[in-house]
């Protein structure tokens, strides 16, 4: 075999090679999609994150429109630090509303962004005002059973 | 008795230096290879070369095997998935192991055994015939006109072989389970796509396997250079090359994957 067929041989094979990895890259990953550089990022704080972890999605009316990008704890009042970033062709009002959902019964945890109607823009670095923790199921049981334990007495008169 | 105990201790004592002593040898191999790295470098068509026999010719090994991990990985995902109700996730589950583990490990497995393998007895029968020998006295350095090229080969082909491995196995679990078993095809891409990271997982994927490259590669030169010059010592380094480079290759990926994926989730 002479060396241009060689040069041949390993020209295809890269060629491919480089296919396969743009396929990885578009089609198997998601690189046109939301880039975790770019953005702005928001600042939520929360009493409870629940099970809400790092790259998580931020979804607004069920859109993702952003990932979460660190989690904290402010040593001061022991809240959650949670930075978002937002991807930066949507805005959000400045009163909007942050709260922390599942999706289905047993899913994995997203931050929901309910924008309000102040017309007031947030800007990169903002704080979120208000914000709703994450539901978790041993308080809602807690909740539930002290509820019933003082209904008990009333009705038993 | 005493005596026995004393040789065992001997025999032990000689096993643990002679080891050392051989790994000391390839580390200073590896540095004379990385000072013949920047002469070889230059002449291109020796490593194209090398790329074709250890790349391109274990491109057909390594798509079909890539198509039959994908597709029983499919098959064995769907029994799991589908008793959670959540057949739709295999995409991801299929696409997940392959990009970040299947495709650079098994990669580097089957090019040890098809590849290497042949790289360490072609060094070692060179070095047996002393075509080596020639070489140097015709002050032509074996170490940059025929070490060197074979090391770069396998860096520059595990990626893409790596690379073409997932591709076969993503490409595989579609057939399975898009086509026979009927998840629903939007829902197995989309799933894929929106939890496949391209920098977390596909990234150090890619990363792990040029890692793999690089210690399989040395590892056939290495047992190839200094195979003993007889049929028998060709043999015993080429088993040497298979047997240590898989066992690289698995104990390396742990330590890339505990680095690469622990601080996530």
């Amino acid at each position: 075999m002479n060396r241009s067929k060689f040069d041949f041989a390993v020209g295809l094979f890269v060629a491919i090679g480089l296919l396969a990895m743009a396929f990885m890259a578009l089609k198997v990953g998601n690189l046109a999609g939301f880039d975790s550089g770019s953005g702005y990022a928001l600042e939520a704080r929360f009493d409870n994150i629940g099970g809400l972890k790092v790259r998580a999605p931020v979804k607004s009316a069920g859109v993702v429109v952003g990932r979460v990008e660190s989690i904290g704890l402010d040593s001061e009042t022991y809240e959650a630090v949670v930075r978002l970033r937002i991807a930066s062709n949507y805005r959000f009002s400045k009163d909007t509303i942050a709260s922390i959902l599942t999706s289905g019964l047993l899913g994995e945890q997203y931050v929901g962004l309910e924008s309000g109607g102040d017309p007031v823009y947030l800007a990169g670095g903002d704080r979120l005002g208000k914000t709703q923790s994450a539901m978790i199921l041993e308080k809602l049981i807690s909740q539930f059973l002290f509820s019933k334990a003082a209904e008990t007495p009333a009705k038993s008169q | 008795m005493i005596a026995r105990v004393f040789n065992f201790i001997h025999d032990l004592g000689h096993s643990i230096t002679s080891r050392i002593d051989r790994l000391g040898l390839a580390a200073r191999f590896a540095g004379l290879l990385l000072l013949a790295l920047g002469v070889s470098i230059r002449r291109a068509s020796l490593i194209i070369r090398e790329v074709y026999f250890s790349g391109v010719r274990s491109l057909s090994i390594i798509s079909v095997s890539g198509l039959f991990v994908g597709m029983v990985l499919a098959v064995q995902g769907y029994e799991v998935l589908q008793r959670y109700g959540s057949a739709e996730s295999l995409g991801v589950i299929v696409a997940l192991s392959l990009v970040r583990e299947l495709g650079p490990v098994v990669t580097a497995l089957l090019f040890a055994g098809r590849a290497s393998s042949a790289v360490t007895a072609e060094i070692g029968l060179m070095r047996a015939t002393e075509q080596l020998a020639a070489m140097d006295m015709m002050a032509v350095d074996p170490l940059s006109r025929v070490i060197a090229p074979r090391f770069l080969a396998a860096i520059f082909s595990m990626p893409i072989l790596a690379a073409i491995f997932s591709v076969a196995g993503v490409f595989g679990a579609w057939i399975v389970g898009v086509q026979l078993i009927g998840i629903d095809d939007g829902a197995f891409w989309s799933q894929m796509q929106a939890n496949v990271d391209v920098r977390i997982d596909v990234l150090n994927g890619l990363l792990k396997s040029i890692v793999f490259g690089t210690a399989v590669g040395l590892i056939s030169v290495f047992e190839g250079y200094f195979a003993a010059p007889t049929a028998e010592g060709i043999a015993s380094a080429t088993t040497r090359t298979v047997v240590i480079s898989s066992l690289s290759v698995l104990l390396l990926d742990l330590v890339l994957t505990v680095m690469m994926f622990r601080g996530l989730s």
